[in-house]
């Protein structure tokens, strides 16, 4: 175990942690209104202060994880779900057109500026965190289509497969029982890193109004609310600020750490 | 060479036409119709399928897209449907702001991510390289809006050096480019961490080069082979990231006009979309696409006239 990957796994426990705890406690009620104790500094009541509505900010950081952890999770998920099988049948049918069409995808989408398409998608289809989820999730998938593709090919030239070929399975059964052990490592790595993309991707939507709508809270919205108070009380524009910086540092570290603890060599896509 | 640029000049039009059907096509099956939502719920059908026709939406939806493609071919992207004035004049009007915005922010970014980047190179695992690193990730964590505010705190608010947000327009050059400054730095600081990055591991694979340590065997100092030889070829990969950053420039310039209140191509963009001014939203939208396919395919085509090894590949 490494340095790297104990402080990332701590600081991405302690908002997971914190997440899964606001489900049956918070400091605070998140939805009740307070306007005499409104913009409050950190205080022993409220150990991050309070909003412009006098809400306890640490209950609303801890349920406002629970919107960011959904929304990257699920983004994460849907790129893994399609981008992988995608990956690995590119490889197996190595230039077929499968293959072709999705290198020319990959390409077009990496083309693309994926916060413009983001907001794009969730400006038509309305805003709300489902959309803001099939958004980052579409950017998800050619990242690991084309990383999956990648580690494949390196495999289908090695001599377990061919021993494997020999002894009759097909390209499909090879896929998934050979293939897809061993490049499980790299994804898992990956996933880490498009995890801390999507948590900066849903607060960049929430905070141009385009994730979460209210009432549920998220961190992006914190600070939008918190713009036009930022003189007046900075801490609710910093405390928000600073669990994503803290989340997304997390999870870096986590990836990091973990790349070098199962493989040093795993090469990862860093955008 | 030719022969490299044709054929990177079909994808690059293929890339095109596929990148404006999915931008129409997303646009055209959003919800709400725009001529009922300029003229309210208690508008007349006559008076709707009127606008309709006004407006050019009762043509067939192929149609359409055809005389969008091809008016853009030609410079003309259309009537707004709302300002009911030439979409290709306010875009220019924008196109001021944002682009001088995502050019200003390239430029700090390279500034800060190349002396970074080899100074971190340079004294590999000493506390110089560990500080830049260090830096670079807590850099590459940091919502670029959220340190937009974080400047806005410190400079405009409590120093007062600058303003915190607006746009007094180009008649004075000089405070164009300050109310420029704060944007653009936060819109640097995330991508010089990654660029800084890029050019930290790309000088330390070439510095491990056989070349490297033939400069040092001729008798060369460390200092005069990264300078002479290593600078030089670890700038290609250092390159393409340039080119990918532009699109996240782009991008990000919208979020960070949001912050500053500045009227570029973000805030039309966002306008639009409030008012269903869907003309607007598929334009700026391509044209920003076009932008990003445009620059990237310039960074190849600069590489194949640098590497002719990378011609012979695709």
């Amino acid at each position: 175990m490494n340095r790297t990957l104990i402080l990332g796994g701590m600081l991405t426990g302690l908002f997971v942690l914190g997440a899964v705890l606001s489900f049956f406690w918070t400091p605070g009620d998140v939805q009740a209104m307070n306007i005499a104790g409104r913009l409050k500094p950190p205080s022993a009541d409220h150990f991050l202060g309070t909003d412009h509505f006098g809400r306890d900010i640490l209950s609303m950081i801890m349920v406002g994880a629970r919107t960011s952890i959904a929304v990257a999770l699920v983004a994460v998920g849907i790129g893994m779900g399609l981008g992988v099988p995608l990956g690995l049948a590119a490889a197996a049918w190595r230039g077929g057109w499968l293959d072709e069409i999705i290198s020319r995808m990959n390409d077009l989408i990496f083309a693309f500026p994926s916060l413009v398409i983001a907001i794009l998608i969730t400006a038509v289809f309305g805003a709300g965190a489902i959309n803001a989820i099939i958004a980052i999730g579409i950017f998800n998938i050619p990242v690991f289509a084309r990383l999956t593709r990648g580690a494949a090919l390196s495999y289908w030239s090695r001599e377990f497969i061919l021993a494997a070929r020999v002894a009759g399975k097909g390209r499909a059964r090879i896929s998934v029982e050979h293939i897809l052990p061993n490049v499980t490592n790299l994804l898992i790595v990956q996933g880490t890193i498009q995890f801390s993309l999507g948590i900066l991707a849903e607060a960049g939507l929430s905070y141009v109004g385009l994730g979460a709508q209210p009432p549920i809270p998220s961190w992006g919205r914190m600070l939008a609310d918190a713009q036009t108070m930022v003189a007046l009380a900075p801490h609710v524009a910093i405390i928000p600020g600073l669990a994503i910086v803290l989340m997304v540092l997390g999870l870096n570290l986590l990836g990091d750490g973990l790349r070098d603890h199962l493989d040093p060599r795993l090469r990862v896509i860093r955008t | 060479m030719l022969r490299y640029a044709l054929k990177r000049l079909t994808s690059l039009a293929v890339s095109l036409l596929i990148a404006s059907v999915v931008i129409f096509v997303v646009v055209e099956i959003a919800p709400g119709d725009p001529a009922s939502f300029m003229l309210g719920i208690n508008a007349q059908p006559d008076t709707i399928a009127a606008l309709r026709a006004e407006l050019g939406l009762d043509v067939p939806k192929f149609q359409r897209y055809l005389d969008w493609v091809g008016g853009m071919l030609v410079g003309d992207f259309g009537t707004s449907y709302t300002y009911r004035t030439e979409v290709s004049g306010m875009i220019a009007d924008r196109l001021w702001i944002s682009l001088p915005l995502a050019i200003y922010a390239l430029m700090i970014s390279t500034l800060i991510a190349f002396p970074a980047g080899i100074i971190a190179a340079s004294r590999r695992g000493r506390p110089a390289d560990i500080g830049v690193m260090g830096a670079t990730q807590l850099g590459v964590a940091i919502p670029n809006f959220w340190f937009a505010m974080l400047l806005v705190l410190l400079f405009a608010i409590k120093l007062r050096w600058f303003s915190a947000g607006g746009f007094p327009g180009w008649e004075s050059p000089a405070e164009a480019i300050k109310a420029l400054t704060l944007p653009a730095i936060a819109l640097a600081l995330p991508q010089a961490a990654i660029l800084a990055r890029v050019m930290r591991s790309s000088l330390i694979d070439i510095l491990g080069e056989d070349f490297i340590r033939t400069a040092r065997a001729k008798g060369l100092s460390r200092r005069q082979a990264l300078w002479r030889h290593g600078l030089r070829n670890a700038l290609i990969p250092v390159l393409t990231i340039i080119g990918l950053q532009f699109s996240f420039l782009i991008a990000g310039a919208i979020i960070i006009e949001q912050v500053f209140f500045l009227p570029g191509l973000g805030r039309l963009i966002f306008q639009a979309i409030t008012q269903r001014d869907l003309i607007v939203v598929e334009s700026v939208v391509m044209l920003l696409v076009f932008a990003v396919i445009i620059v990237n395919f310039m960074v190849d085509l600069a590489y194949a006239a640098v590497d002719p090894r990378l011609r012979a590949r695709t």
